[in-house]
């Protein structure tokens, strides 16, 4: 369960690497509104920071939608990015530790979803990838 | 929209006829909404300069603004607008001072008063007065954008210092985002400094950085990597909890690379190390 959305929900364009910079900053704003605990906030801007540039890498660009949510008990973050890329043909394998179809360390996705407290992964090849994940305040 | 003859020579008629007041009028217009920010004999200088070119370019037959009689005119606006650029102005309040000067032929070429002729007149000055306008809101954004790209490459160059921490040990204090050109910079610079200083020591200080994300890490083992086929030894400090947490969870490993909390841990470690290595020796 998600709850319901908060307010301040906010979309970002991502095409290029400023664009992961200010991803990066609307998530801090928002997991600070929150009240995310500093490792918190910490863990949730690094998983955005993934996603973002697996957004602009694998997904040649897209979107981030940043947002406050609340499911009655805990206040959250949420971010959605979406792209119309190639999609992902085999999920488990770019789930795995140390895959990359690129240059990268391969933990990129993988970290990510450790990185959060729910991770749902949405893509259909030749049509693109939405990743959602929400971080929840202690 | 081009000025019909005529009306290039009417205007340029006003203008001189009624030189000083005109002059005086677009200035005062002109400072009123700068707030103090520029006095009025100073918005009067650029002003009357503009009025001086404007002028010379209407005598020279000028009915437009692309055209070689105006090349002046428009090398004045276009440094108004960078002066108002570097100085913090908004780019409206370049180009009010701009179409003040539309107040000022209204005010003071009587054109309430006039007849229809006038009233045409008017209109079509005011439009060559827009294109005056828009001009300069272009040469403003051109001067913006150049100021920013001059900030980015200054900010570039500032935010990788490499200093030399102790005999054989030199530090680079990374500070914001580590994106891919400013990575190339640190390490080139590291590199460097290892050579000119001769130093097996190198450290790495992240507490600047504000997440350290699986980019950052490999940016940052490249570059240990480097030092390291160069024969220096390489040192990661200014690991924070929260940081040290999220390095962990996303599963990166730094492997045998030494990394510390904090940036003088890192140099203690530096200077054993160092010692135990000449007491070998």
């Amino acid at each position: 369960m998600t709850g319901s959305e908060g307010p301040g929900h906010q979309v970002q364009a991502i095409g290029n690497d400023e664009d992961v910079v200010r991803v990066r900053q609307l998530v801090r704003t928002a997991a600070v509104a929150a009240k995310l605990s500093l490792v918190d906030q910490t863990k949730v801007v690094t998983a955005a920071s993934e996603l973002a540039r697996n957004t602009l890498v694998y997904g040649g660009g897209g979107e981030a939608a940043v947002s406050t949510v609340d499911n009655g008990v805990r206040r959250g973050v949420r971010v959605v990015f979406s792209d119309s890329g190639p999609g992902i043909a085999d999920i488990d394998l770019a789930l795995t530790d140390g895959y990359t179809s690129g240059g990268g360390l391969g933990l990129g996705l993988s970290g990510a979803r450790r990185l959060v407290d729910e991770f749902e992964l949405d893509t259909v090849v030749g049509a693109g990838t939405t990743v959602a994940v929400v971080k929840w305040a202690r | 929209m081009a000025l019909k003859a005529e009306q290039s020579e009417r205007l340029g008629k006003l203008l001189s006829d009624r030189s000083e007041k005109i002059s005086k009028r677009w200035a005062e217009v002109a400072a009123a909404p700068l707030k103090g920010r520029l006095t009025v004999a100073e918005s009067g200088r650029q002003t009357t300069e503009l009025q001086v070119q404007l002028q010379k370019s209407l005598n020279d037959g000028a009915t437009n603004l692309d055209g070689p009689q105006t090349a002046e005119l428009r090398a004045v606006l276009t440094e108004l607008s960078r002066g108002r650029a570097r100085q913090g102005f908004t780019a409206t309040e370049t180009a009010t001072s701009i179409f003040a000067l539309k107040t000022a032929l209204y005010e003071i070429g009587e054109v309430e008063k006039g007849d229809e002729k006038a009233l045409r007149d008017y209109v079509a000055w005011s439009a060559f007065i827009d294109e005056l306008g828009l001009f300069s809101f272009e040469a403003f954004s051109r001067a913006r954008e150049h100021i920013i790209t001059e900030q980015s490459e200054q900010l570039l160059e500032l935010s990788t210092p490499v200093v030399k921490l102790w005999e054989g040990v030199v530090a680079v204090p990374l500070v914001g985002t580590l994106d891919s050109a400013r990575a190339q910079v640190v390490m080139e610079r590291l590199l460097q400094a290892l050579v000119d200083t001769g130093s097996p020591y190198a450290i790495i200080d992240i507490t600047g950085v504000p997440a350290v994300d699986t980019q950052v890490a490999q940016h940052v083992l490249k570059t240990v990597m480097a030092a390291r086929l160069m024969g220096a030894e390489c040192i990661i400090s200014g690991i924070r909890p929260q940081i040290a947490q999220t390095i962990v969870a996303l599963g990166i490993e730094f492997g045998d690379i030494a990394t510390k909390a904090t940036l003088a841990d890192a140099l203690r470690h530096a200077i054993r190390r160092g010692n135990a290595g000449k007491r070998e020796a």
